[in-house]
């Protein structure tokens, strides 16, 4: 087999995975290699054709394909090798990786340190439990997309799009804008999943039914995908038999949430938040094994990807302190603990030492708010959700104490504040 | 062409009597009605499970052939290259009137011939043995000889290693009427033409019974009983070390808790009747007893609902008369029913396939061996198996596709897909079913769109006419742009 050594090895050259191995290389790793699994690098990018990225890292909307390449560009000039249509197998606490492709056959990769940027993967239908048989015509968001806009072909001409998350919502304004009937737009809480922008841009804009609180409750043809059942929930999301109505379809796409890609991670024995599903990292992306680093939607799904390519930034430059021997542990480790209302915050763990920008995730909406973390800092805002990610930076403070500190959402005022 | 032999069904008691009789020199022809080997029926959704042999009571033909296919099993897999795994059986017990259920199994099985059956009434060992399993339970049956395998595959490398050997298979071909002479069978009108042959066996699964009464032979009738599964994640693998029962009911062994030998926890079947036998429905109150029925012998699964990756249903022949019918009939010559083969048809299929042999003599047919026989069936390779094997660095320099994975979540390569297709595949399912492609944890949401695109450039098809499993079920029908042409 194939063994080589490397400075830095990046799996994933998505949004992070570049940004990490262009910082990299920025602060002077001469070896940096990235291991793509797919066809091209740009990771999600490229199947993304719509607007909307890097209003905040560029200050210019972009569609996928503009964003990324301006990466692919950069990593190109700075010559960061790469590997495409590479699998990555197994990565041992070592830290060796065993990957494969059909040039270098099987290889083990001995890397003075590691990048993790994997991304993530669509939930499938199946885990809906949605009764019925399982006719051709159910897709996936992301599986849709890619056959519609890399592979060019489309899917049918009556769609109903179940849940509506970002990609939800933009699959929605494809199909209708390819001259397919979008009949209605599925989700299940009482509040749309995705970002506002997207609510208003690719389903009110285009007069797209969005049925709140609704929810598909059977699936009708064998062969071919004939229909759905679809019902209102009560508030307790079980559906309500006397809403119960049929809407004729052939083609249903289902966006039902992302799922950070961690199957490498777990093996390798690395500490998993089963709230973000991604590893625990610090404030520089360090996971729990030395000289292993993760960035974007494989540490927690990000809603932007200029959140991503800043996390892949920082990434990429502990990764190469740490190639370079000059990454010592942390003096001190406070772990950031998610209290009343807070699904999770990134990073779960910081140093104090220096500015830290973090991202919070709520469990449910909530109007005129105040984010405490611990009894030392308190961020106000005016609204909650949980599709919009909250990013506050916390000062870097020597004062703090040592231990933990609690992150939670209470009310402004002593009104009901649930919004 | 006339055969000697004519089978309907393509699946596993089709496939594996058509491999069988493929020893001897005759002409075979097996018929299925689907696009695929194992496509429509029990062989595809199939808890997998090589019985023991204590279920079925003594004197029946089901207690005989599942406690001599038990034995006969090992071989065979070998033979076929298929997935097979020892993994032993217990049959729990949650008060003392189902342990009491236990001691009547374990004679039942004794009588049966099943060895070394035990009783495990200290529950330190029980919990040892089955550390998950729910500690309300008071003592289970051990049955060391039960085992796992997957009855997809086999019944393909069944098919295979019968073609292999001289079958002729003929997919997507129905059985519309039996042609009768004289009281012997003359062969079969299908929808793509007339087929002679001088013995009709009907391996016909739900529809055992319709190709029976087109004999004229109308003994029994099949109920299609529906079979719900939940899948999981492999990393709830090593929740379960054996095949966990709960006590069973006339009805059915109930609702069992396993892995299968790809390692995802797999829950099922409940058992329920049903009219239509094309009804592959899942449905809400049966998912919620298969999950239920589960969470009796494995409580910790009610946290692990995030973890299920998918659910299906699938039909078994619930016969009339209670028991496999593996029979021939004065009248009409030639005609062999094996019929109403439901648990443990699985693990009495080599058997079951031996005693057809025997009919097939007995219908006049001179069965002379044939020196060209290969009973060996050699597996599409698994390069990421061989990963640190110089096997692998042979099968890559002959074929570099094997180096390039495309399905992401179970590690298929290009090289296995084009190979699964070469041998038979002809849709995403069929596909799936040979290579695991798309039955990992993302079910196909990132290797879907490149099959698709393998699947039409290996059958020279456009995109557009490729289906999930043949008939109507086309996946991406249109081109971008078509429908705003108008």
């Amino acid at each position: 087999m194939r063994q080589r050594d490397v400075e830095l090895a990046i799996v994933g050259g998505g949004a992070a995975g570049l940004a990490a191995a262009i910082a990299a290389r920025r602060a002077g790793v001469s070896d940096v290699l990235i291991l793509e699994r797919g066809q091209d690098l740009g990771g999600i990018l490229p199947q993304c054709i719509h607007t909307g990225f890097g209003l905040h890292y560029f200050g210019e909307n972009l569609t996928g394909p503009e964003y990324v390449s301006r990466f692919i560009k950069q990593a190109n000039a700075l010559r960061v090798e790469h590997k495409l249509e590479t699998m990555v197998l197994k990565i041992a606490p070592n830290r060796t990786i065993r990957a494969i492709n059909r040039v270098d056959g099987p290889m083990c990769l001995r890397p003075k340190a590691i990048v993790l940027a994997m991304g993530c993967r669509e939930r499938p239908w199946g885990t809906l439990g949605i009764p019925g048989a399982r006719p051709a015509g159910i897709f996936t968001a992301g599986t849709a997309q890619w056959l519609m806009d890399i592979g060019g072909h489309m899917l049918g001409k009556r769609i109903v799009i179940l849940g509506s998350g970002d990609v939800g919502l933009i699959m929605a304004r494809r199909f209708a804008m390819e001259g397919a009937n979008v009949e209605a737009v599925i989700e299940v809480m009482p509040y749309p999943g995705g970002l506002s922008r997207n609510v208003v841009q690719c389903v009110d804009d285009f007069n797209i039914p969005l049925l709140l609180s609704h929810t598909i409750t059977r699936i009708h043809g064998s062969d071919r995908l004939e229909g759905v059942r679809i019902a209102q929930v009560d508030t307790r999301r079980k559906p309500m038999p006397e809403t119960e109505r049929s809407l004729k379809c052939d083609t249903l796409v289902v966006s039902v949430g992302l799922i950070p890609e961690n199957e490498l991670s777990r093996d390798a024995g690395l500490l998993v938040d089963e709230q973000t599903g991604g590893p625990v990292v610090d404030e520089n992306m360090a996971t729990s094994l030395r000289g292993v680093f993760a960035c974007g939607n494989v540490v927690h799904i990000n809603d932007l990807v200029d959140h991503v390519t800043w996390s892949g930034e920082i990434a990429g430059k502990s990764a190469a302190r740490y190639a370079f021997g000059s990454f010592p542990p942390p003096r001190r480790r406070i772990r950031l603990r998610p209290g009343r209302n807070v699904r999770y915050v990134v990073p779960q763990i910081i140093s104090g030492v220096k500015p830290v920008t973090c991202y919070l995730r709520v469990k449910r909406p909530m109007r005129r708010v105040v984010i405490h973390v611990g009894d030392t800092y308190t961020f106000f805002r005016r609204i909650v959700r949980p599709p919009e990610i909250e990013v506050f930076t916390l000062p870097g403070d020597e004062q703090i104490k040592d231990g933990p500190m609690v992150v939670s959402i209470t009310m402004r005022d002593n009104r009901d504040a649930d919004a | 062409m006339k055969s000697d032999v004519l089978i309907v069904g393509g699946g596993l008691m089709g496939t594996i009597i058509a491999r069988e009789l493929s020893r001897y020199r005759l002409r075979i022809t097996l018929v299925e009605k689907t696009a695929d080997i194992a496509f429509g029926g029990a062989t595809k959704a199939n808890t997998g499970i090589i019985h023991a042999g204590y279920d079925d009571q003594p004197g029946t033909l089901k207690a005989r052939f599942c406690v001599q296919g038990n034995r006969l099993w090992p071989a065979l897999a070998r033979d076929l290259g298929v997935p097979f795994q020892r993994t032993g059986s217990l049959v729990v017990a949650f008060n003392e009137e189902e342990a009491h259920t236990l001691r009547s199994l374990q004679a039942r099985g004794e009588t049966n011939g099943v060895p070394s059956l035990e009783i495990i009434e200290h529950r330190p060992k029980l919990r040892s043995m089955e550390p998950h399993l729910s500690n309300t339970a008071v003592a289970a049956l051990h049955a060391p000889t039960a085992a796992i395998t997957s009855p997809y595959e086999v019944a393909v490398a069944l098919a295979e290693n019968a073609r292999q050997n001289g079958v002729r298979i003929l997919l997507n071909t129905e059985v519309k009427k039996i042609i009768l002479k004289e009281g012997s069978v003359r062969g079969v009108h299908t929808h793509n033409g007339l087929l002679e042959a001088d013995v009709l066996i009907n391996a016909a699964g739900v529809s055992a019974d319709v190709i029976s009464a087109l004999a004229g032979v109308d003994t029994f009738s099949i109920t299609p009983v529906k079979g719900e599964y939940f899948v999981f994640d492999k990393r709830l693998r090593a929740v379960v070390q054996h095949v966990l029962f709960p006590v069973p009911t006339p009805m059915s062994k109930g609702i069992v808790v396993t892995h299968t030998t790809s390692g995802n926890l797999l829950i099922g079947p409940n058992a329920h009747s049903v009219d239509d036998k094309t009804d592959l429905a899942t449905t809400t109150p049966g998912l919620d007893e298969v999950f239920e029925g589960a969470l009796k012998l494995v409580p910790q699964l009610s946290t692990k609902r995030s973890l299920i990756i998918t659910h299906f249903a699938g039909l078994r022949a619930e016969s009339s008369v209670g028991d496999f019918t593996v029979e021939s009939y004065d009248e009409p010559h030639g005609f062999i029913n094996v019929a109403g083969i439901k648990s443990p048809g699985l693990t009495a299929a080599p058997s079951i396939a031996e005693q057809v042999i025997h009919l097939v003599q007995e219908q006049g047919l001179e069965l002379t061996p044939k020196a060209t026989f290969d009973p060996n069936h050699r597996p599409i390779p698994r390069p990421v198996d061989d990963i640190a094997h110089t096997r692998l660095t042979r099968l890559l320099a002959d074929d570099s596709r094997y180096g390039h994975m495309v399905c992401r979540c179970e590690h298929v390569s290009e090289g296995e897909i084009v190979e699964a297709i070469r041998r038979g595949a002809t849709t995403l399912d069929g596909i799936k079913f040979r290579t695991r492609a798309g039955m990992g944890r993302c079910q196909g949401g990132f290797c879907t769109p490149h099959l698709l695109h393998i699947l039409a450039r290996e059958l020279d098809i456009p995109v557009e006419d490729v289906t999930k499993r043949g008939g109507a079920s086309k996946i991406a029908p249109y081109q971008a742009k078509s429908l705003l042409r108008g």
